[in-house]
């Protein structure tokens, strides 16, 4: 039971941190309709800015604080300077473009911050456990990791459905030329979204610096899980990555903690600890599977 | 206060204008008239910058418009009203009618949405339902609250009536007749001229992507053939 419950958060801490990825991706793809497979080098530029500054300065918020911008101005660099004119081209163009992208950014790292992965450190205040449900300690960061990624959700829906810039958002998703019409500056709104998304990513990496290695490639695992989820929760919708989010980082965290056990009921250990592994491994691609059978559009697809 | 040159417009390598010039002027309500495939809408979408014009001048109270995205077009004070509506079926109506809504400059104070509303008062019980859930008057209503809401100096209407019932048309030209009474300047394509006589100062009438006449409301109504050909449904 007890380890059931640490198995839950755990899958809501991956789920949330799944969350801030997709969110972005889904947002840029909804409403640009461009597939960009470069959106887990932001994840991997949070990561690095961070560690970096951290280690230089010893503080786990300064490098938080320099981090996020850092993400969010190279997001908007790459949106004016490549994305721009992506925008009108077809999905393989976009394809490759990105793509592209991922290796530079690959290179790039390894170019300023060598082959070695860089370690992050759990800030102290964050270094202790915390009793949510007495007799179950649960690490303090991996809650703050949690408590940051639910608060994001609620900004999101805040901005998406109480701000004037979150209306006009959803205007030019769905129809740009009118809304351009009615003096919305679609372009600079488009750069402002891709910056949010590519934030929202670096949060995701610096979040997960002190839990992961901080290294080149860190970005391209994450993606695979991150478009899994917006093809479940339906593309463009934020809501539904949210959904989409939870349920992966659950599926796959209980996948691995619980099939073992459960194969092993009726298979030889050695046997059943290498058919729960890859079972494990495929459960999230099972389920986007069936989720993809009964909702074609995924679970919470925008308006058109 | 609007300033049309001879303006040529592409679709393509396919021309749809052909040298069109029209002017509005502070406080007029000017037509565009012509059958169907003229080139009206293409002088619209070209004014508002939404299609390039590949030669010609347009100017806005003496500045020139015609290079402009159409964000920095409608900022300088044109407020569009387009063929077809186009809606935001994702936003509600109050949100349909707040997203573009600005200071223009066109009126000395501009618009609240209460004030918007008086003018189609059956919107007011609309505003929490979504775009898509409106009858096509109801669309067409907001269509003209959500442009008036950007305080336009000049108000384009891309046939406004087309395809609502009388009632609801008459709604409409209501509406209009307000705002003209306001000193609104409206330009404004429709096919039915009828309706448009005793609103209406000045008429073009496009063929074949130019204007083949320009003359004012009492030149119509003496010239029997005109009026003939486009007395409307
Ligand atoms: N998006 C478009 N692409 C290609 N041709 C177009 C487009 N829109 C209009 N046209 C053509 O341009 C001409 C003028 O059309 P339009 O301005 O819509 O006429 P009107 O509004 O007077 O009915 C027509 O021949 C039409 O077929
Ligand atoms: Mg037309």
């Amino acid at each position: 039971m007890l380890l059931v419950i640490e198995q839950l958060l755990n899958g809501l801490q991956l789920g949330v941190t799944l969350f801030l990825m997709s969110a972005g991706l889904t947002l840029i793809f909804g409403i640009m309709r461009v597939i960009n497979l470069a959106h887990g080098s932001f994840y991997m530029i949070g990561a690095y800015v961070a560690a970096t500054v951290a280690a230089r300065s010893g503080s786990f918020l300064l490098g938080l604080l320099v981090a996020l911008p850092a993400a969010a101005l190279v997001g908007m660099l790459v949106e004016i300077v490549v994305l721009r004119r992506l925008y009108k081209k077809d999905h393989v163009d976009q394809v490759l473009a990105t793509f592209g992208l991922i290796m530079f950014f690959n290179e790039l790292t390894r170019v300023v911050w060598g082959r070695q992965p860089l370690f992050m450190d759990v800030p102290s205040w964050l270094s202790g456990s915390v009793e949510l449900i007495p007799g179950i300690p649960y690490p303090s960061y991996r809650i703050a990791v949690i408590g940051v990624g639910l608060l994001v959700a609620v900004f999101l829906y805040l901005m998406f459905t109480r701000t004037r810039i979150g209306m006009q958002i959803r205007a030019g998703a769905s129809n740009r030329s009118m809304a351009g019409a009615l003096g919305i500056n679609i372009k600079l709104l488009y750069t402002l979204v891709f910056g949010l998304g590519t934030m929202l990513a670096g949060l995701a990496g610096v979040m997960a610096g002190p839990i992961l290695a901080v290294e080149a490639g860190m970005g391209e695992s994450i993606l695979i899980l991150t478009f899994v989820v917006i093809v479940i929760g339906g593309i463009g919708s934020v809501r539904g990555a949210f959904i989409g989010a939870l349920l992966v980082g659950m599926i796959d965290t209980l996948g691995r903690a619980f099939l073992p056990a459960f194969f092993r009921l009726f298979l030889a250990t050695a046997h059943a600890d290498g058919v729960a592994a890859s079972v494990a491994s495929m459960s999230i691609y099972i389920l986007m599977a069936i989720i993809l059978v009964w909702r074609p559009k995924g679970l919470l697809p925008a308006h058109t | 206060m609007l300033k049309v040159e001879q303006i040529e417009t592409f679709y393509g390598s396919s021309q749809a204008l052909f040298g069109v010039s029209l002017e509005v002027r502070e406080g007029e309500v000017v037509t565009l008239l012509g059958r169907n495939g003229m080139g009206k809408s293409t002088t619209i979408k070209s004014i508002m910058g939404l299609t390039p014009v590949t030669s010609g001048r347009i100017t806005f109270n003496d500045k020139e418009i015609h290079a402009l995205p159409s964000y920095r077009v409608a900022r300088q004070g044109l407020g569009l009203v387009p063929e077809g509506r186009q809606i935001f079926p994702n936003l509600t109506v109050r949100e349909n009618i707040m997203v573009g809504a600005a200071h223009y400059g066109g009126r000395k104070e501009p618009y609240t949405l209460a004030e918007a509303l008086e003018i189609f008062p059956r919107l007011g019980e609309r505003l929490n339902n979504y775009g898509n859930q409106l009858s096509g008057g109801e669309q067409q209503m907001l269509a003209v609250v959500r442009a008036l809401m950007t305080t336009p100096k000049l108000l384009i209407l891309d046939e406004a009536t087309e395809g609502l019932a009388p009632l609801v048309r008459k709604e409409i030209w209501h509406g209009l007749g307000v705002l003209k009474a306001r000193g609104q300047s409206i330009l404004v394509i429709d096919k039915n001229l009828r309706a448009l006589m005793t609103l209406a100062d000045r008429h073009y009438i496009m063929e074949k992507g130019a204007v083949v006449w320009s003359g004012t409301t009492s030149e119509i109504a003496d010239n029997e053939e005109l009026k003939a050909s486009y007395r409307g449904v």
